[in-house]
């Protein structure tokens, strides 16, 4: 690992019940095999009955604060259209955008009352040029288990992040059960290999 | 090597280290891990739910006065329900060591207020301990039950939702068990608190918290960071961090101890700096601390009282402005997005069922809280844990007529077991005219499925008695009593209907699993599907609030179409419950063939 004080800073957002924890979870632990201090943090409880889920990830030298700063986040991996942008403001002007395009309607707007908002993608490249979109259900449904679709990116966040591809395979076979191992490993690789939304 | 754990991991894992031997709690966010990690990992600790916080504290009284160490977890207002044996332990003082992990959550992520703890500890003349990170969870847990041991005092440990709900990476050690002896020792004296026995006591607390004080002056955690003399920052817990991040090259004095305050030690640091700061969440604490000290000290003029804080509010409140160096807010209007039943929820059946009969209702904390949401706005009471059914027999005996056949009480399971029983008695002692609906969901849901009296099971899932609601409602002296399957929305309305009609109290009990309970799963699992051409677009089912459902308009409609859109479901979200199939007039919504 670098000697240098740099904290990396990984925002995961998204909705509860998509994943978002473990995903955190396996980072957290990748960031600490990779000799990383870490912090992490996350919200419980009535956040999670289909609420706005976030977990911030810190890791580096010496990290202090569980929470990123607003502007600081060196990636924003968001599994929700709108919930990208309403973590916007943490996003720093040099930080990368990781986007699944899946909609997941509040209940405002399952209910008709308000309608979800129009062109949230091409908001987000406007004010991220690099953002990548990944087809987090399809993707994951071509692996035969529409509940990889976190590993998947996790899998493309690693890209932006300087730890050994190991770690993460070793974290992984660590984390979770035998039978799941194999999908995991090639939804991660899967994820990994993908350059601004298409598979290389 | 160390171990990525959260706070709450790093209590449960200092609960095992420090030879803690009997574990009690109520689920609590942010302190229901606690107990959970102490029932799955550690069997060496004797560990169960209690009915509420209260009973938890006693059992842990009673384990501590035999000699044993022992462990109370419970959230902020927790405290409150525990608060009767929380102010006399204090005269009585321990014998093994007892340690109260108290968990605030400023900013109320999921809690009705945000009182600081830390005025319980000055309140009750108790030391409070504040962690910071996982690493300190865990060793303060050793602290903690050092010091009751040494003063023979309840220690509180205060945590907060930043700290049980963090991850960081701590250091294990072995368990070493309480040095105490165990046995019955009798000492009336002591632990009898007769008004002769407890006038002996008061000097004695007294006299422990000026002792305590003194130790808080070599205290390990209380801790000076030197850096440039021009500010010097006294915090504590995860205000500390925040601090640390915001200038780290400033003169720190970290507090482990935040109750009582290191007078010498705080005096000597702020005639060691130029400008001296307290970062602290919630109320004026320290600060106020610091200035009965009569040292000059800047605090809340700085940090609000309300609210958590935050890396961003402690640089701004340190240095008076941020370096803002991100992409900004995005100029569109997003929807919320509030938490939310499930689908398949069988409150979402109850209060369907309850809407039809336009109450009046008085509820309290659970899941069924979200009641109150759009678009069911079915919760008119919400005060703290059992409140429901006390305030609905106010407003019944009050209002008399006024009320009569419209005010009902909501209440869960386990919050019922909890505190909803005394009120149920007084409802029937003093025979407001009201209807009580326990909504029994056979678990403590909204803290993620914990078991309680009545669910059959332990903490660590051993069989055991299920208290029987039905039994014990006749027991009080209700005389109508009824037992509902609520995803039978027709029959549950007619069954509020009659019992709203008679005018004496009563009470019903609407009896499903929770939809996410894996042990007693009613629900069959097949979604419903709706025929779009016999959809009126009436929106009955939309407004049951159920997220599997979603009104799609129509945006260019043929000519003789009236409806503004139709209802459809979300086969990957329907567990097929049939709420909506209940209200459904028009035979819309079918069963997939």
């Amino acid at each position: 690992m670098s000697q240098s004080n740099r904290v990396y800073n990984v925002l995961i957002v998204g909705v509860g019940g998509q994943g978002i924890i473990l995903a955190s979870d396996v980072l957290g632990r990748v960031a600490a095999a990779n000799g990383y201090d870490v912090k992490k943090n996350e919200i419980h409880g009535m956040a999670q009955r289909g609420g706005s889920v976030s977990s911030h990830v810190r890791f580096g030298r010496k990290v202090h604060s569980p929470i990123i700063k607003l502007g600081e986040a060196d990636v924003l991996l968001s599994f929700e259209q709108i919930e990208t942008l309403r973590y916007f403001p943490f996003l720093s002007r040099k930080g990368a955008v990781i986007v699944n395009d899946a909609k997941i309607l509040p209940p405002a707007v399952f209910t008709g009352a308000q309608d979800y908002p129009a062109g949230v993608l091409d908001t987000i490249r406007e004010k991220a040029p690099s953002t990548i979109v990944v087809q987090g259900a399809e993707m994951a449904q071509r692996l035969g288990n529409p509940r990889v679709a976190n590993v998947i990116f996790l899998g493309v966040l690693s890209n932006y992040l300087d730890i050994p591809v190991e770690i993460y395979e070793g974290v992984l076979k660590e984390t979770l059960k035998p039978k799941l191992i194999d999908v995991n490993l090639r939804a991660f690789h899967e994820g990994r290999a993908l350059k601004n939304g298409q598979a290389a | 090597m160390k171990q990525l754990l959260s706070g709450n991991e790093g209590i449960a894992r200092g609960a095992y280290e420090y030879g803690v031997k009997l574990a009690s709690a109520y689920p609590g966010t942010p302190s229901t891990e606690i107990l959970e990690y102490i029932g799955e990992r550690y069997p060496e600790i004797k560990a169960g739910w209690a009915p509420n916080e209260k009973v938890a504290l006693e059992v842990a009284a009673g384990a501590c006065y035999s000699g044993a160490r022992a462990l109370v977890a419970m959230k902020h207002v927790g405290l409150n329900v525990a608060a009767d044996p929380f102010m006399t332990l204090s005269y009585t003082g321990v014998n093994g060591g007892l340690v109260i992990v108290v968990c605030d959550d400023p900013d109320m992520h999921s809690s009705q207020n945000e009182q600081d703890t830390r005025n319980y500890a000055k309140f009750g003349k108790v030391p409070c301990l504040e962690p910071s990170d996982s690493q300190e969870s865990k060793d303060m847990i050793g602290a903690a039950l050092r010091i009751s041991e040494e003063f023979d005092t309840p220690v509180i440990l205060r945590g907060a939702t930043r700290v049980s709900h963090s991850m960081s990476l701590t250091e294990l050690g072995e368990r070493v068990e309480g040095q105490r002896e165990l046995g019955l020792k009798r000492d009336p004296m002591k632990n009898v608190m007769l008004p002769a026995m407890a006038r002996k006591r008061h000097p004695f607390v007294e006299e422990r918290l000026n002792r305590i004080r003194d130790h808080a002056e070599t205290f390990e955690f209380n801790k000076v960071f030197p850096g440039d003399k021009a500010i010097g920052i006294i915090s504590a817990g995860v205000a500390f961090q925040y601090a640390m991040e915001a200038m780290p090259n400033a003169s720190h004095l970290k507090l482990g101890m935040v109750w009582p305050l290191p007078e010498k030690m705080i005096r000597s640091f702020a005639n060691s700096v130029e400008r001296l700061v307290v970062i602290e969440e919630l109320d004026p604490f320290i600060e106020e601390g610091i200035r009965l000290m009569g040292i000059q000290v800047e605090g809340k003029k700085l940090t609000a009282l309300c609210g958590e804080l935050s890396p961003d509010k402690v640089e701004k409140a340190l240095t008076g402005a941020t370096s803002y160096n991100g992409v900004g807010p995005v100029d569109m209007e997003l929807p919320m997005r509030p938490p939310n039943m499930c689908p398949g929820c069988p409150h979402r059946a109850t209060f369907t069922a309850l809407k039809k009969n336009k109450v009046y209702v008085a509820g309290d904390i659970g899941c069924y809280t979200l009641g109150a949401l759009p678009p069911l706005g079915m919760l008119d009471h919400c005060l703290c844990m059992g409140a429901g059914i006390g305030i609905a027999s106010g407003l019944s005996r009050v209002l008399g007529d006024v009320a009569a056949g419209k005010t009902v009480a909501v209440i869960g399971d386990s919050t019922f077991f909890h505190s909803g029983m005394t009120p149920l008695l007084e409802l029937a002692y003093n025979g407001g005219n009201t209807t009580v609906v326990i909504m029994d969901n056979r678990t403590t849901a909204m803290t993620g499925a914990q078991n309680h009296p009545g669910t059959g099971y332990t903490l660590r899932g051993d069989g055991t008695i299920s208290a029987d609601m039905e039994k014990l409602a006749e027991a009080f002296g209700f005389k109508r009593v009824r037992v509902v399957n609520p995803y039978h929305v027709q029959e549950t309305e007619k069954i509020i209907n009659e019992e709203l009609a008679t005018p004496e109290p009563s009470v019903i009990i609407t009896k499903a699993p929770c939809a996410l309970l894996k042990t007693e799963r009613i629900l069959p699992d097949k979604p419903l599907h709706i025929e779009e051409s016999t959809c009126k677009g009436c929106k009955a089912c939309i407004n049951t609030g159920c997220p599997a459902l979603e009104f799609v308009k129509i945006e260019h409609p043929k000519e003789g179409e009236k409806r503004k859109g139709f209802s459809q479901i979300n086969e990957s979200l329907c567990v097929g419950c049939r709420t909506c199939w209940e209200v459904c007039k028009f035979g819309a919504i079918q069963e997939n063939s």
